[in-house]
């Protein structure tokens, strides 16, 4: 029973990452019916930058204003930072190609994605870079039979509150609803009056800044990063995009918790190396039965 | 409404009992029984949403009906795939027209013989003289096609630059091009100016009388429903609430208030326009 | 050949005799390692023009492509190795192997929507991958691999072993697979699924098999992966995970898509700017993937249709955000 207790803890923190990916991921493809694939490479982004602002800056502000600070500062920049680049990337190498079709956007996106990729790696080196330690207190805490560090409560009271505070935006405010037409009818939202480039602005600085944010996230996590982690992470989150149902962002979220779970059980109860097929393997199933992902596309088709 | 068809001893073409689909809570057909004799120009009408373009679906096999049958030619086809139904013997056109628009005019005709051909993957790769035969074979169909439709000069343009109205015909002759027994035609005229129009009237009842075949048709044109019909079905609300000749629909108190809406008095007619 | 001069008559002679008669010339003029360079141009090819017949000509997004690649050189190695089974006669058998896999696990997922479709092929290409590193059954070798792969031999003289030959090996199967595909194109089944990728529900209600050909695509081309798969298994005398990874999946899409979706000339050129690309740029080593992206971004602003489009108008796409009607493209 422990074991499971632990391995749903770790679940969700690893899922909260894969949500925020996610959520990237679907606003991008609900808006613009676009793979995102430069996505996975804003996470690596923001998880290099906040290591920079750790490894050069934080000792000074550890010092002057507590450890928390290093950490907050590190998130910030980097999301900052991300929002510049995802504003870039959309302005460069997505916006002159949305009249040419779907698939010359994603050969596009690709290409926005190598030469991220590549230019990481230029200047952060091609080897791993190490996040340092000790940047939250490493304290563990028990409830009962739940065992939980103290940088796994902050991951995911920081992941739910940024999840919250976007859900609210898009549910609950006259600009989350606006970017939600988009999304449902791109030219109906127009001649309503809805600024089809202000909601390029908001899924384009958003969701880089969330991925950034996980980036951040991951690095003090595992403590080891490396420039094609962009890959791995960008797979499983845009897996749980779908599996949430393309387009539905409170889907991306549960899809990208579910996923994390699922992995984690997957792990500790079959095999460590066959967790990622166990996942794949679960998507493809939830495909079959259900096709558009648990939580249904709302797009209808009339023939 | 008294069936006053030549009924009789015609040979029944299709038929549809109890017809009913249900998408998500809405009954969008309920209950259709229908009746297509051999050789007639039988007219679906009704209001917007009345459920005609579903049971068309229904019955070309794009949706799968809650409760019902469809029987053609003696064969129930009920939830049988598209490519089964054009197999035996029924061939449609969409409202939306839907052709291939980045392939010619010509192999746009050429797919509705797919089914009237057999060459597989073998005799495909190494073009066996079987294989080149049939080929010849679709081509020559095709022409026929083409030029019966009067679209021979853009046989080799892409679909997706040919006129409106000659899209329209093209998608017909597409149809025809399966050799089909019963033609089913969702808004033919939809979009094509009176003289067009015309064209495509004149065009159908030459059809019926050359060729062995039967014509189902969605029109919202009360001037082609009157011109060509030989039977009218009145659809409201998924239900079928009238049925007969021409004329009688036409003056029938259920049909006007269908599709004048029952709570409108003193509104503006905003049913069909007849000129006579 | 008089079968084929219908197809070919709109395009002059001299295009296709130019072209082999360079590639015949080709090997003779330099040294072994252009020779090695062309013959990976070769294996990418028979890659790209295996992936256009699903991509290209049915319009279906597959991002798993290497999975069959990865089943056909495994197959051809496993088999190889532990049975001492001669390469040729591995060739039909590899290429059989990874067409029954496509068929079975594409069967289940074959109706899904163009996105759903393009996620689970990058999920089975993975699964494939995964699975080999974990040396199931103590069979795949791991992340290391199978090595000690033999050479083919035509006949008992003749041994296909140095460079040179395996070049004009690759080069052949992939001359034979342009007049199989070409024919293809200009056939019923062509037809079929060029109207499937236009449209599917019409393709449905004008009498096509939908499911059967998307299938049939699948197969056809898992198939000439597999081919692929089994010549590169040889040519490099081992085989190991990190040759089938989800990025060489994207380089065939791009090829793809970068040569001429459904052009089969487009696609070889798509493999040669591919496959050459980065050895021209060699001495910008570190940068030469920075240029590499830049090519792409910039050829879809300016070439969506690819080098080489497919002729009579080109593949139109339908602009980025109008309602897609429907699940294929």
């Amino acid at each position: 029973m422990q074991l499971l207790l632990e391995q749903l803890i770790n679940g969700l923190t690893i899922g909260s990452f894969y949500a925020l990916i996610a959520l990237g991921y679907s606003m991008v493809y609900g808006v613009l019916k676009l793979i995102n694939f430069a996505h996975g490479d804003f996470f690596t982004m923001g998880s290099y930058i906040g290591y920079t602002v750790l490894v050069f800056g934080a000792a000074a502000l550890t010092v002057q204003f507590g450890p928390w600070i290093g950490m907050l500062s590190a998130i910030c920049v980097a999301a900052l930072s991300l929002t510049i680049v995802g504003l870039l990337v959309e302005r460069v190498a997505y916006r002159p190609v949305y009249p040419a079709g779907r698939l010359p956007a994603v050969v596009s996106a690709l290409g926005a994605s190598i030469f991220l990729q590549n230019t990481i790696m230029l200047i952060w080196g091609p080897r791993y870079q190490a996040y340092p330690a000790e940047l939250i207190p490493v304290v563990r805490f028990q409830f009962g039979q739940i065992n939980i560090t103290l940088l796994q409560i902050i991951i995911l009271a920081l992941s739910f509150f940024l999840m919250s505070a976007l859900y609210y935006i898009i549910q609950r405010t006259t600009f989350g609803a606006a970017v939600r037409a988009t999304a449902h009818d791109r030219n109906t939202a127009s001649l309503m009056g809805i600024n089809f480039n202000r909601v390029i602005l908001f899924i384009f600085t958003l969701g880089p800044a969330l991925g950034a944010t996980a980036g951040v996230m991951v690095g003090m996590y595992y403590r080891q990063i490396s420039f094609t982690m962009g890959w791995n992470f960008g797979l499983k989150a845009f897996t749980a995009t779908i599996l949430g149902g393309i387009g539905n962002l409170p889907g991306a979220m549960f899809g990208g918790l579910i996923l994390g779970v699922l992995e984690m059980l997957g792990a500790a109860y079959i095999s460590a190396a066959w967790k990622d097929v166990f996942v794949f393997l679960i998507l493809i199933l939830v495909l079959i039965f259900r096709p558009t992902g648990l939580f249904g596309e709302k797009i209808a088709e009339k023939v | 409404m008294e069936r006053s068809r030549s009924s009789g001893d015609r040979e029944v073409v299709l038929v549809t009992k109890d017809l009913t689909k249900i998408f998500g809570g809405l009954k969008a057909v309920s209950d259709f029984d229908l009746v297509v004799h051999k050789g007639e120009i039988l007219s679906l009408i009704g209001p917007n949403g009345a459920g005609k373009t579903t049971v068309f679906n229904v019955v070309t096999g794009i949706y799968k009906p809650e409760h019902g049958d469809v029987i053609f030619r003696g064969t129930n086809i009920t939830g049988k795939k598209p490519h089964q139904i054009v197999s035996h013997g029924i061939a449609r056109t969409f409202q939306n027209i839907r052709l291939f628009p980045d392939m010619t005019c010509l192999e746009n005709i050429m797919a509705g013989q797919h089914c009237r051909a057999s060459s597989g993957l073998f005799t495909s790769v190494l073009r066996t003289p079987g294989m080149r035969k049939e080929e010849r074979r679709t081509r020559e169909v095709a022409e026929r096609r083409i030029a019966q439709v009067d679209l021979a000069r853009f046989k080799d343009e892409l679909a997706k630059n040919i006129a409106y109205g000659s899209q329209r015909m093209l998608e017909i002759a597409r149809a025809l091009a399966s050799e089909p027994r019963l033609l089913v035609l969702d808004e033919p005229s939809s979009g094509l100016n009176p003289k067009e129009t015309q064209d495509l009237m004149d065009f159908l009842k030459r059809l019926i009388l050359h060729e062995d075949l039967t014509i189902l048709l969605i029109e919202h044109d009360m001037n082609v429903v009157m011109g060509i019909s030989d039977w009218v079905v009145v659809m409201d609300e998924g239900k079928k609430i009238a049925e007969g000749l021409p004329l009688d629909i036409y003056n029938d108190e259920a049909v006007i208030e269908a599709y004048l809406g029952k709570d409108d008095e003193g509104d503006e007619h905003v049913g069909p326009v007849v000129h006579w | 050949m008089s079968a084929l001069r219908n197809i070919f008559k709109n395009t002059p002679w001299f295009v296709p005799a130019a072209f082999t008669a360079l590639i015949i010339v080709y090997p003779f003029l330099v040294s072994n390692y252009f020779i090695d360079i062309a013959f990976f141009f070769g294996i990418y090819a028979l890659l790209g023009l295996s992936l256009n017949i699903v991509l290209g000509e049915v319009g279906l997004f597959d991002l798993g492509h290497a999975g069959f690649y990865a089943i056909g050189a495994y197959v051809t190695a496993i088999l190889n190795t532990r049975y001492q089974i001669p390469i040729l006669a591995l060739l039909p058998i590899s290429a059989f192997a990874a067409a029954l896999f496509a068929y079975i696990v594409c069967s289940p997922i074959i109706h899904l929507k163009g996105d759903y479709l393009c996620i689970v092929t990058i999920g089975m290409g993975e699964i494939v991958r995964l699975a080999l590193i974990n040396n199931p059954f103590d069979l795949t070798g791991g992340p290391n691999g199978v090595f000690g792969v033999d050479f083919p031999k035509l006949s008992p003289g003749m041994v296909i072993d140095s460079p040179i030959k395996y070049y004009f090996l690759i080069w052949a199967v992939v001359g034979l697979s342009v007049l199989g595909l070409v024919s293809l194109q200009h056939s019923r089944i062509g037809r079929a699924w060029n109207c499937i990728r236009e449209d599917a529900i019409a393709a449905g209600t004008t009498g096509i098999n939908v499911r059967h050909y998307k299938l049939l695509a699948f197969v056809i081309g898992a198939g000439l992966a597999g081919v692929a798969g089994n010549i590169y298994a040889s040519k490099l005398m081992c085989v190991s995970p990190e040759s089938f990874t989800f990025w060489e999946s994207c380089l065939m899409f791009c090829i793809v898509l970068i040569g001429g979706m459904g052009s089969i000339p487009g696609v070889i050129i798509g493999a040669g700017f591919i496959s050459l690309f980065p050895e021209i740029f060699r001495p910008f080593a570190m940068y030469r993937m920075l240029v590499f992206g830049s090519v792409m971004i910039v050829m879809m602003m300016f070439r969506p249709g690819g080098f080489w489009p497919r002729k009579r108008g080109g593949v139109s796409f339908r602009p980025l955000m109008e309602d897609s009607v429907d699940g294929a493209v």
